[in-house]
Formats: C-alpha cells, sequence, structure tokens
C-alpha cells in the first residue's frame, strides 16, 4: 500500500538508481545518493531523539536541500523549508509558532541560527550525511507511521502579519501527484528546469514527479531569472524540456521579445500558474513554440499543489480569458455563493483528498477557512475556501473572476495587502497605512500617516518583509482618506498610482 | 544621467551609484528591478533596452547603463 510519498524515491531506485535526479551547475545527486544520505542523516535525527515533529530545514538552494527534506521524512517528521533570502524577522516569527527544536542547517546558514532565536539541536548536512544508516530503526518509522501523518508544513502570508504554515500529510501529496503525473504525461525523458523557490509548494510539480516518474530536475540558478538571453541559453544547455513556472517567469522572457532571436529548442511541455497569463504575452509563447503542451495550472497551497488545469492548445483572442479549467481527477470544485448555495459564480471551494490539514499551531485561522461542507448536513467534512471568485462557463470550464479579500498575487507570489500593513504599522512614529497594488503595472505602492520619513520606512520594512512584498513606492500623507462610513478609501488611493 | 540615476533611486535609495561597480555581483539589484529598470528607461528615456542587452556587464554600474543607453540611442 502507498502511504509515504518516499515509496516513490524507493520504487524508482530500483530501476535507475545511478540516473541524476536532482542537480545545478555546481552538484548532482543520483537516486542512489539521495536515498543514502538522506537515510543517513534521518537515523541522527531519529537517535537524536527526534520523530513526529517538525524539522526546519534551512539550506541555500541546492539538490542537498531536496535531499535533507527526505531525510526528515524518513525519521517520521514534517520537513519547513525556510529560505536563506528570507528577512530574518519572518523568520522568526514562524518559529514562534513553529517552536522547532531540530533544525538541518548548511555552511552558508550555520552561523545565522542564533540570530533567530533558535535555540535546538542543528545538523550539519556535510557531515550528518557521512556515515551509515540504521536500517531497523528507519524501518520501524516507516512501519509505525501513517498516511494521515505531516509530511510538510509550507508557510504563506497571512493578513495578521502572521505567516500561515499550511501542513499536507502524506495522503494529500500522493494524491496530488499521481493526478498531477497523469495530466502531464511525465516520463524518464523529462528533463524540468525548476524555477520556484523550494519554500513555496509550487516547486512540488517539479520535485515529486522526479521521484514519481524517474525524470532529473535542473536546479536553475535565481540570477539567470534576470537575464533572459542567458536563461535561454542554459535551457539548452541542460537540454531542458519541461518547465512549471510562475507566470512571471515565462513573461520575463516573451515581453523583452527574446522568442524572437532565440526559442529554446528542447522545450516540450509549460505548466504556469501562480498568476493570470496575459493573453498577449500567451500568444507570443504559443507563436514560438506551436508543438509544445501549454497548461494552466490553478490551486492554493491549502489544497495541495493545484486543483485545477486547462490544456491552452490555441491562441487566444486579447478579450479572452485562459479559464482555470477542470478539476484534477479526485478533487471536486464547489462554487458556493454568499448564501452558501452551488451557484454558476462563486466562492472556490476544495473538497476531497487535496484539503490540506490546516494551519500548524493555529486553530483560529484553519477553523476560518477549513470549514464544514454547507452541503452536508449528515456528517463531518472539511473543505476549503480559497478567497477566489470563480464563473462557469457555458462549456462547463471555470474562469477566474477576482479574489474575495485583499490577497493579491505579485511576481507569482501570494501576498495579503494586510500583512504588509500589519508590518508597516508595527513601526514606531507609523500611524495608518493603505497597501494598494496596482494591476495593470503589478507594483505595490503604500500609503501612511505619521512622523516617520519614506526613506526610513522603506529601509525598515527591508528588514521585515521578504522582498516581493517591500511596495515599489512609499508615500507619505498628512491624513488618511477616508469613505463615507470612515473606512479608508482604497480605491480612491489605488486610483491615484493608475 | 540624472534622469538615469532617479530611476535607479526610486528602487533602492540607499546604494551610491557614483561608485558602485557590482550591482548585479552582489545582487543589490535582483529581477524585479531588472524588469523596472528595463520598462522605466523605456517610459522616461524613451529608449528601448533589446533583450540581447540585458547581460549582467550592462547592469553591474550607472555607468555602464548609461553607456548602454547611449549607444542605444545613437543606433
Amino acid at each position: 500500500m502507498r502511504k509515504n510519498i518516499l515509496q516513490y524515491l524507493e520504487a524508482t531506485l530500483a530501476i535507475c538508481p545511478d540516473k541524476v535526479a536532482y542537480m545545478d551547475p555546481d552538484t548532482s545527486l543520483t537516486f542512489q545518493q539521495v536515498y543514502n544520505q538522506s537515510r543517513t542523516v534521518a537515523s541522527k535525527i531519529l537517535a537524536a531523539g527526534y520523530t513526529k515533529e517538525p524539522v526546519v530545514v534551512f539550506m541555500k538552494k541546492c539538490p542537498e536541500q531536496i535531499a535533507a527534506f527526505y531525510s526528515a521524512i524518513y525519521a517520521g517528521c514534517s520537513y519547513v523549508p525556510i529560505d536563506e533570502e528570507m528577512p530574518k524577522m519572518r523568520i522568526q516569527r514562524i518559529f514562534e509558532t513553529l517552536k522547532p527544536r531540530v533544525m538541518i542547517c548548511d555552511d552558508t546558514t550555520d552561523n545565522l541560527t542564533s540570530e533567530l532565536g533558535f535555540t535546538g539541536e542543528k545538523f550539519l548536512w556535510a557531515q550528518a550525511s557521512e556515515g551509515a544508516s540504521d536500517e531497523a530503526a528507519l524501518d520501524a518509522v516507516r512501519k509505525a507511521q501513517i498516511d494521515t501523518d505531516p509530511v510538510y508544513i509550507m508557510y504563506t502570508s497571512g493578513s495578521t502579519g502572521i505567516p500561515k504554515g499550511v501542513a499536507v500529510c502524506h495522503r494529500s501529496l500522493i494524491d496530488y501527484i499521481e493526478s498531477f503525473c497523469e495530466v502531464m504525461k511525465f516520463d524518464q525523458d523529462t528533463i524540468f528546469g525548476n524555477q520556484t523557490p523550494l519554500y513555496f509548494d509550487a516547486s512540488l510539480k517539479d520535485v515529486y514527479p522526479t521521484l514519481k516518474c524517474g525524470c532529473t530536475t535542473v536546479i536553475i540558478p535565481k540570477q539567470l531569472f534576470m537575464f533572459p538571453m542567458k536563461l535561454v541559453d542554459f535551457l539548452d544547455e541542460y537540454k531542458i524540456n519541461t518547465v512549471c513556472w510562475v507566470v512571471t517567469a515565462l513573461t520575463m522572457i516573451s515581453a523583452f521579445k527574446v522568442l524572437d532571436k532565440k526559442i529554446p529548442q528542447y522545450l516540450k511541455l509549460i505548466g504556469f500558474g501562480g498568476e493570470v497569463f496575459p493573453v498577449k504575452q500567451f500568444n507570443r509563447w504559443k507563436k514560438a513554440l506551436p508543438e509544445a503542451r501549454f497548461l494552466n495550472l490553478y490551486g492554493p497551497t491549502e489544497g495541495t499543489g493545484v486543483a485545477m488545469w486547462y490544456e491552452a492548445d490555441r491562441e487566444f483572442a486579447d478579450d479572452e480569458k485562459i479559464p482555470l479549467g477542470q478539476a484534477f481527477d479526485n478533487v471536486e470544485i464547489l462554487l458556493l455563493d454568499e448564501n452558501d448555495k452551488l451557484a454558476d459564480e462563486g466562492e472556490i471551494c476544495i473538497r476531497g483528498t487535496a484539503v490540506s490539514l490546516g494551519y500548524y499551531n493555529d486553530f483560529g485561522r484553519t477553523s476560518e477557512n477549513f470549514v464544514q461542507n454547507p452541503l452536508n448536513t449528515l456528517y463531518p467534512e472539511i473543505i476549503y475556501r480559497t478567497g477566489d471568485l470563480a464563473k462557469r462557463r457555458e462549456d462547463g470550464l471555470l474562469e477566474f473572476v477576482s479574489r474575495k479579500d485583499y490577497q493579491i498575487k505579485h511576481m507569482g507570489h501570494r501576498v495579503e495587502l494586510g500583512e504588509i500593513e500589519a508590518n508597516v504599522n508595527a513601526q514606531a512614529g507609523v500611524i495608518t497605512s493603505c497597501a494598494v497594488y496596482l494591476r495593470e503595472k503589478d507594483r505595490i505602492e503604500l500609503y501612511y500617516t505619521g512622523d516617520t520619513g519614506e526613506k526610513e520606512l522603506g529601509d525598515a520594512l527591508k528588514v521585515s518583509l521578504p522582498r516581493y512584498m517591500v511596495p515599489t513606492k512609499i508615500t507619505k500623507l498628512d491624513a488618511m482618506p477616508l469613505t463615507n462610513n470612515g473606512k479608508i478609501d482604497r480605491k480612491l488611493l489605488t486610483s491615484k498610482g493608475e | 544621467m540624472e534622469e538615469l540615476l532617479e530611476i535607479l533611486k526610486e528602487l533602492h535609495a540607499d546604494v551610491d551609484y557614483d561608485t558602485c561597480e557590482t550591482l548585479v555581483d552582489d545582487r543589490i539589484i535582483d529581477s524585479f528591478d531588472i524588469i523596472s529598470i528595463v520598462a522605466e528607461v523605456d517610459d522616461r528615456l524613451d529608449v528601448a533596452i533589446p533583450a540581447e542587452e540585458i547581460i549582467p556587464e550592462n547592469f553591474n554600474s550607472a555607468k555602464a547603463l548609461w553607456a548602454l543607453i547611449e549607444r542605444l540611442e545613437n543606433d
């Protein structure tokens, strides 16, 4: 019975142990090396007395970081990816709810851990991955483990300023990878070019199909996403034929008209998501690669990876939208109106094994979005309310309409404008603030009142917020414009910037 | 050059663009910035930077970027 996500690794190991599973320009790991190293580290974690608890993986992005995830799983734990580029304050906030006792780090992060207030036990990857594994101990963990145990906890933006840790169990992840691979048709010839950060659940699309289908994932250096021509050269050099990228990464290539000069010659499968693909940019891609398959992939972290897919197999008219499409196998999408009745336009709610466990150590916020299915009054059944509004078209496919709240998508990242404001309001000298998102320009701008300077505030935000959440422009106002009922006039402030 | 410095200052007010020659190498600017710079230079200076010129050498310093803009203007 398949109850642990690493059974994919074990099955592939029997077929192609010496094939490269994960690589970047500096290092590579074969399936055998991934297996051996992760089991060795797992044995040490277990021997030190840790199991059934979160393990923080705080490393620079590299193949070994993925093996570190698996070492946590082999120890019967869940892994929590933390990135070296995350701001210190954000990590501290994560640790406040996570309360981690154990961490895997590397040479680049080892000396940063004390600043984060981490006082637990550390395993340094280079040393911990040397030596033999304790087969009997690892077998005992596997035997006792069940598929509703969490496999990872990934943190996402929270409107109160405190990030939310989405906990996902083995069963949901296996379910997702099964149906995802069926639609995408990956095989042993698949070479992924990984763009998405590993602390972001979009990276599951590369990381786990690699285990299941015996593919190779090439981690693309982040810097290349600044230099589109070099990026295309890299795709060709490593013969990358499959990418699952956020839309921003794809439009970076098409908007600079790189495709007129150079077309990635091996690319034949393109999954995109994270936000709406502007039709004009999509058409440039479709024209450049007419034989390639393009798939729109939609889904929130809370619904384990992606929930819906659409094969975009033609060019689109300027006034058309690329649909979200249909649900993956074993997922049901409900559109619920304000009265919680099924409707042709309403909030996307996810039903099924895909629904994750909830927010870690946060029953309050979990119960807001993970709720009893209002259509079922007969037995307990939790659905996830995404906050995304969609409508059903005549052909039955779903199409994205807007958000219910102030969550936005910026550069492929999910951002709560409320989290930015909570951080601004926490700064000394700030009275009120309002963050607005300018869709046309894909910019976040901030207005505030108080006696702190614009530059000072900007500097402070760079320390407390991830880069993609720091407003591009900060403006101090003498007074906040208010609506008739006394709320900050967000519409007016948004129109100022447009 | 003034206008370019203004664009750059809007992105990172704390950087000394007169002396810094490692904007890319030291990860002072990132991909968001490159996209902004290309868009703003097009908007405000009316110079379109073609894809093949979006390379680290041209973005490492304000001076290099200005030299690129002048070269493109004269073409």
